[in-house]
């Protein structure tokens, strides 16, 4: 308890220095703007400003990343607010009430109550993982290889088939990203795997190529073939920016529910903020003494979701951070933002650069501090960005996307992989396989098969040794029930319809 | 292979059964390569063994996919338009065209930006050219002079 307030004290000292304070700034800026653009959630909004951050050093760095991060998701929800276009599927229960009190003329309380509610949301989350962090490495520590691998297994199974719609389809998303992960050169023999001797295949596939080429190309290729079928439109925000005394008193207790969905369940290797916002979503209009509104911008219905949207993404910092586990799109983004400097979050992290990682859980309060106080006057320069006209837009897009392939390997193969990805991005949409599947499996596929096969390595090549460890197998129990339940319930459910 | 059964009341979703063959070749694909790779380990797993683990897993879902376009269980689509998702493509084949015969960055972002510009509706081709290159040399300068990170560069940038 006392060490983590030193420690936390330590990183307070290393994020207030003046440079430091600047990188939070800018990347609070930075992450906001590109992620209030439409189509843009905050994971690409991380993979599109990865290339910014190549030259700095790695704490200045991790603290603009973390602007990013929450920059990305505040921008994410004034879009969904104004112009009923969320970036992404965590921030659909804001836009289903927010944009109708943008309709109605409440558009400024409906910014601001997801603002205060991010703010509290995303303090009380970071105090949680800053507590939650070290008691979890305490026990990442005794993980050996088979625990590790056994961990990612819980992960890929919980992203990709036990939440979505279908695990069929999340699966072989999953699958797709496994084989990605194969390209290039083996770590341990040396030999090429799936480079048909093309020389750029061997150092593998680049995450921010497979993730910038996924949702930017893939997102704009999508809107561009069905611009036919919608016509977006911005609401102005008219009136008063502030919340009244009523909206403060039916904004609070959805902000602290909000967060008491958002974060447990963020910090579970479960992925994914849709379910605690839809949960949040349900709850408030469960509890709410304003039913009647519900449907027409009910102020509850954007004060809890936005907050358990925030409380799950600091959430997803637990097992990043303490596990090196990316449970998310934007969590994987930022391990890739980690591997760009040669670090693995884990306990190891800990233990070695207790300045960087306490630095960047420091920094996380200042960032929501900077966006809590930038964002509300400013909401007239975000707006203003959202007026851009879509063809430059979108052109814009993909100029800056494409930039950062250019810059980091403007080779013909590279460049072709990053179209090629687009066109997969653009597939999977059109026939509705989730796309962060992908991302966590060419991240995470690598992981898992070197601490399996030093698992096998250690057990000379026993593949008992996966069971016998307990922590190992009861969380390869736990996967093979989080796999099976949904085919289990769909069964279930197809029986009873059949009773019916 | 058995393309559907007339007595299926649903239809049988063609793209389903496209997916669920290019996910078959993946596998093959994959087995294929691992078969040319060489088992150094001394215990445990080489590195041919996971490839043929994904291979199988990407068999399986092949099936499943199958199973699911046969069964007409695929979410249903929206109509697109070709042309939009074309000119993209031809956008982004020109920045390939232009970065590799050494173009450079200012030309080549221009065409792509003026390409889908141009799938998005804009007819103004003048207009857009003008307003890219601007805004790519300014983005070249940025990042060329301010970030120091070398973009590739070409006639246009060899003047500035």
């Amino acid at each position: 308890m006392m060490d983590t307030f030193a420690a936390l004290a330590h990183g307070m000292a290393v994020a207030i220095q003046p440079m430091n304070l600047l990188y939070a700034l800018i990347g609070v800026f930075l992450g906001t703007a590109v992620g209030v653009l439409p189509g843009i959630g905050p994971a690409l909004t991380v993979a599109l400003l990865l290339p910014v951050t190549y030259k700095l050093d790695p704490g200045g760095s991790l603290i603009m990343f973390a602007g990013i991060y929450y920059g990305g998701m505040y921008g994410g929800s004034t879009t969904a607010i104004l112009i009923n276009t969320p970036g992404e599927s965590a921030s659909m229960a804001t836009a289903l009430e927010g944009n109708k009190m943008a309709k109605a003329g409440r558009g400024g309380p409906a910014l601001a109550t997801s603002a205060i509610g991010s703010f509290v949301a995303g303090t009380i989350a970071t105090i949680g993982l800053a507590f939650l962090a070290p008691w979890l490495v305490d026990f990442a520590v005794r993980f050996g290889p088979e625990d590790y691998f056994a961990l990612m297994c819980v992960a890929f199974v919980t992203v990709s088939a036990t939440f979505g719609d279908s695990p069929v389809r999340g699966l072989t998303s999953l699958f797709i990203g496994l084989t990605l992960g194969l390209v290039g050169i083996d770590k341990l023999t040396g030999q090429a795997r799936l480079a048909f001797g093309v020389p750029e295949l061997l150092d593998g596939v680049e995450v921010t190529t497979l993730a910038v080429g996924l949702f930017a190309v893939g997102e704009a290729l999508y809107v561009a073939s069905r611009r036919h079928h919608t016509e977006e439109k911005l609401e102005p925000v008219r009136g008063s920016l502030w919340m009244t005394k009523e909206d403060w008193k039916r904004s609070w207790k959805p902000w602290l529910r909000g967060t008491m969905f958002g974060f447990p369940i963020g910090a579970l290797p479960a992925g994914g903020a849709e379910i605690p916002t839809f949960l949040s979503y349900s709850t408030e209009k469960r509890l709410t003494k304003h039913p009647e509104e519900f449907g027409k911008g009910a102020i509850e219905g954007v004060a809890g979701p936005e907050a358990a949207n925030n409380a799950s993404a600091a959430g997803t910092l637990v097992p990043l951070l303490t596990l090196g586990l990316p449970t998310s799109a934007t969590a994987a983004m930022m391990l890739a933002g980690f591997q760009q400097y040669g670090l693995n979050p884990g306990p190891l992290l800990f233990a070695e650069r207790p300045d960087l990682v306490w630095g960047l859980i420091a920094s996380l309060f200042i960032a929501n501090v900077m966006l809590l106080v930038l964002n509300l006057p400013l909401v007239g320069l975000w707006v203003r960005l959202l007026a851009i006209p879509q063809p430059w837009l979108y052109a814009g897009i993909l100029v800056f996307a494409t930039m950062g392939t250019i810059a980091a390997k403007p080779s013909v193969v590279e460049l072709s992989m990053l179209a090629g990805f687009g066109v997969l991005g653009f597939l999977m949409r059109r026939f509705d396989f989730p796309i962060a599947p992908v991302v966590v499996g060419l991240i995470l596929g690598p992981i898992a098969e070197s601490q399996l096969r030093r698992a096998l390595a250690i057990s000379l090549g026993d593949p008992m040794t996966l069971l016998q460890s307990p922590i190992s197998a009861t969380l390869l129990g736990v996967a093979l029930i989080a796999l099976l339940a949904p085919f289990v319930l769909k069964g279930l459910g197809r029986f009873k319809a059949n009773e019916d | 292979m058995s393309s559907g059964d007339p007595a299926q009341p649903r239809r049988v979703d063609r793209a389903g059964i496209i997916i669920a063959a290019l996910l078959a070749a993946l596998a093959a694909v994959l087995v294929w390569d691992a078969r040319g790779l060489q088992s150094a380990a001394m215990y445990g797993m080489g590195p041919e063994a996971m490839p043929v683990v994904i291979a199988s897993g990407l068999a399986l879902l092949a099936i499943g996919n199958f199973i699911d376009a046969l069964r007409g269980n695929l979410p249903a689509r929206e109509s697109t338009d070709p042309v939009p998702v074309f000119l993209i493509l031809v956008g982004l084949a020109l920045l390939i065209a232009i970065i590799g015969f050494g173009g450079g960055f200012i030309l080549a972002t221009s065409a792509l930006f003026v390409t889908t510009s141009a799938a998005f509706g804009r007819r103004a081709v003048l207009v857009d050219s003008v307003i890219a290159l601007v805004m790519s040399t300014l983005i070249y300068l940025a990042f060329d002079r301010l970030l120091t990170l070398s973009l590739p560069a070409g006639p246009l940038e060899r003047l500035l």
